[in-house]
């Protein structure tokens, strides 16, 4: 394949990750699309094409780990399992259901693919930190890709983890900052500003790259980029996005952080991602 | 009464203990937040460096670096003190480790009021009673060198999330070398028909102590220590209620959530005998001496003595 057959492959991916998220919470009436669709290019990047996963064998110790620490955005993440095979795909529609294996938040216990439960805002970096020294310490080839959120990065955790990762050298951790400046009771700007966080990753150390988070072309190179780098440390690539990409009513709009679309809403935004 | 030796403190027990757990398996792992010259992992560091991660001065990030570690296989023990392992990082520990059943050791030195001169803010006398309420976690407090040693090993034997409390400061060495310990199951240090008295951790010496007194006074008391408190040995605890006229619980925590109310639990749901808690009276301690601290909260051989013998008259 080549790169631009690759990004249009993506492309079309993304698309059914994004109608896969609306319908999942349109039926559960229930989550938070927002920051699932600010992520979903990113995400289906991942799945489909840069990770090494086993959907016949979630949990096979060679596999790439995937860790979303801004684990409430769990709709994109279970749109990528549910497509990728690692369980029927209708299961989207027991999203936050009694006895669903998709809780509120993933839980590694009951959802295969799922590598270390999250909700928590600002602890899933540095579980990804340990499986990476795990990684090296035991001379696996598997890597670790984190995305985290930047209302999450309001969490001194997080920025405890990134030191941690410099010093134990990670090159096989990648940190994704999903950067949609938008956060539960307003933007970024007005609860708690990131300053300028691609300066700040690479202050901590992280070799660092600053892409448009919905430009496939985009995101494929800076995975490319990692794979060719010889860096000794952790990588983090700042991906500029917008919450609720793909829905025109729902894109920069704080009330969508967490609350789902009635019928009409959702009618409207299946037709808008179709025509993405 | 026995004049216990002067002791050691249980920390050092933990740094023997871990150290030969890392040289015989290579998954053991000791993730340190820069007090393990405090918490005695320096030669774990020294002999194992491979298996040893040292984040500095962050708790939040030990536990969930110590969850990522787990979730590939290593069994890591986080080290740090009682105030930090049970509060700073609690609900990382909730959230990464309990909740996900993953093979993480908390392992705490300065347990209780042991950081005698280090005052309240070193002082972990919540601890317990915090971890008694998540789910899944398993709570040691080792009374002696000897029953840190071997509940050390046993708890890296354990699949699953323990909490282990270890004294900064000597205590009374009460049980002979080699002496084997099974997790959720009690000892009876000595068998008695008229007053149990049920302890746990650096104050068991005490318990030990006023046992004997009321042997001289004529009062035969059954003594247990409850090294263990999640799961608590409740056979043991009906079986006292049952054989004996009254239980006289005594703890380095607070009176709130430790011990005594595991053990009031049981027996408010089956009933069989009174309960009297000695412990921390709900109030931070200071810089002081331990024993000074413990008295001041009626935590003495003469308040257990007094204590067993007003249930008993009652």
């Amino acid at each position: 394949m080549t790169r631009e057959e690759k990004v249009d492959y993506l492309k079309l991916k993304a698309k059914e990750v994004r109608k896969t998220i609306l319908t999942m919470i349109h039926a559960a009436q229930s989550g938070h699309p927002g920051g699932s669709l600010s992520a979903a290019d990113i995400v289906t990047a991942l799945y489909f094409d840069e990770m090494n996963v086993f959907p016949d064998d979630p949990r096979n110790p060679d596999r790439d780990r995937f860790i979303l620490s801004k684990g409430h955005a769990c709709p994109v993440q279970y749109a990528a399992l549910a497509l990728r095979g690692f369980f029927p795909y209708e299961t989207i529609m027991t999203l936050r259901k009694e006895g669903s294996i998709l809780q509120g938040h993933p839980d590694m216990k009951r959802c295969p693919g799922i590598d270390i439960s999250t909700g928590s805002l600002g602890q899933g970096l540095s579980c990804g930190v340990g499986m990476a020294i795990a990684g090296k310490r035991d001379g696996k080839n598997y890597r670790v890709f984190v995305v985290v959120g930047d209302g999450e990065s309001d969490e001194g955790q997080i920025w405890e983890a990134v030191e941690t990762a410099s010093k134990y050298k990670l090159d096989n951790l990648v940190i994704i900052l999903d950067r949609n400046r938008l956060q539960n009771d307003n933007t970024c700007e007005v609860i708690m500003p990131n300053l300028d966080l691609v300066k700040k990753f690479e202050a901590f150390g992280c070799n660092t790259q600053h892409i448009d988070g919905h430009d496939m072309g985009q995101i494929v190179d800076a995975f490319g980029n990692i794979r060719k780098s010889d860096f000794q440390g952790p990588f983090a690539i700042v991906a500029e996005t917008v919450k609720g990409k793909g829905v025109s009513f729902m894109e920069n709009v704080v009330k969508w952080h967490g609350v789902a679309p009635d019928d009409e809403e959702y009618e409207r935004a299946m037709k808008e991602v179709e025509g993405m | 009464m026995t004049v216990f030796e002067k002791g050691k403190a249980t920390r050092e027990a933990y740094g023997k203990a871990i150290l030969e757990l890392g040289l015989e398996n290579k998954s053991i792992y000791v993730v340190d937040c820069d007090i393990g010259k405090s918490c005695k992992t320096l030669e774990f560091a020294a002999q194992c460096p491979d298996q040893h991660i040292n984040v500095g001065i962050a708790e939040q990030n030990a536990a969930g670096v110590a969850a990522g570690l787990a979730s590939c296989g290593k069994i890591p023990f986080v080290t740090t003190y009682a105030v930090f392992g049970s509060m700073r990082m609690l609900e990382q520990i909730r959230q990464e480790v309990c909740y996900t059943h993953l093979n993480v050791k908390v392992a705490c030195s300065h347990g209780g009021f042991t950081p005698a001169n280090d005052g309240a803010s070193h002082q972990g006398i919540e601890d317990v009673g915090i971890y008694r309420t998540i789910p899944g976690m398993t709570i040691i407090t080792p009374s002696d060198y000897e029953s840190a040693y071997n509940l050390v090993k046993k708890a890296a034997a354990m699949d699953g999330a323990v909490y282990l409390r270890f004294t900064r400061d000597a205590v009374p060495c009460i049980y002979p070398e080699g002496t084997d310990f099974e997790i959720g199951k009690s000892m009876m240090l000595k068998d008695g028909k008229d007053v149990t008295i049920i302890s746990s951790g650096d104050v068991l010496s005490f318990a030990y102590n006023a046992a004997e007194v009321l042997e001289e006074k004529g009062i035969s008391a059954r003594l247990i220590d409850m090294h263990t408190i999640k799961p608590l040995d409740k056979e043991a605890v009906l079986k006292a209620a049952a054989e004996t006229k009254g239980i006289v619980t005594v703890e380095d925590h607070n009176i709130i959530n430790g011990l005594g109310s595991a053990v009031c639990e049981v027996i408010a749901e089956k009933g069989g005998c009174r309960v009297k808690r000695l412990g921390i009276q709900d109030r931070f301690g200071e810089s002081a001496p331990y024993k000074n601290l413990l008295k001041k909260n009626g935590v003495s051989v003469e308040d257990i003595v007094s204590a067993a013998e007003n249930l008993i008259g009652g």
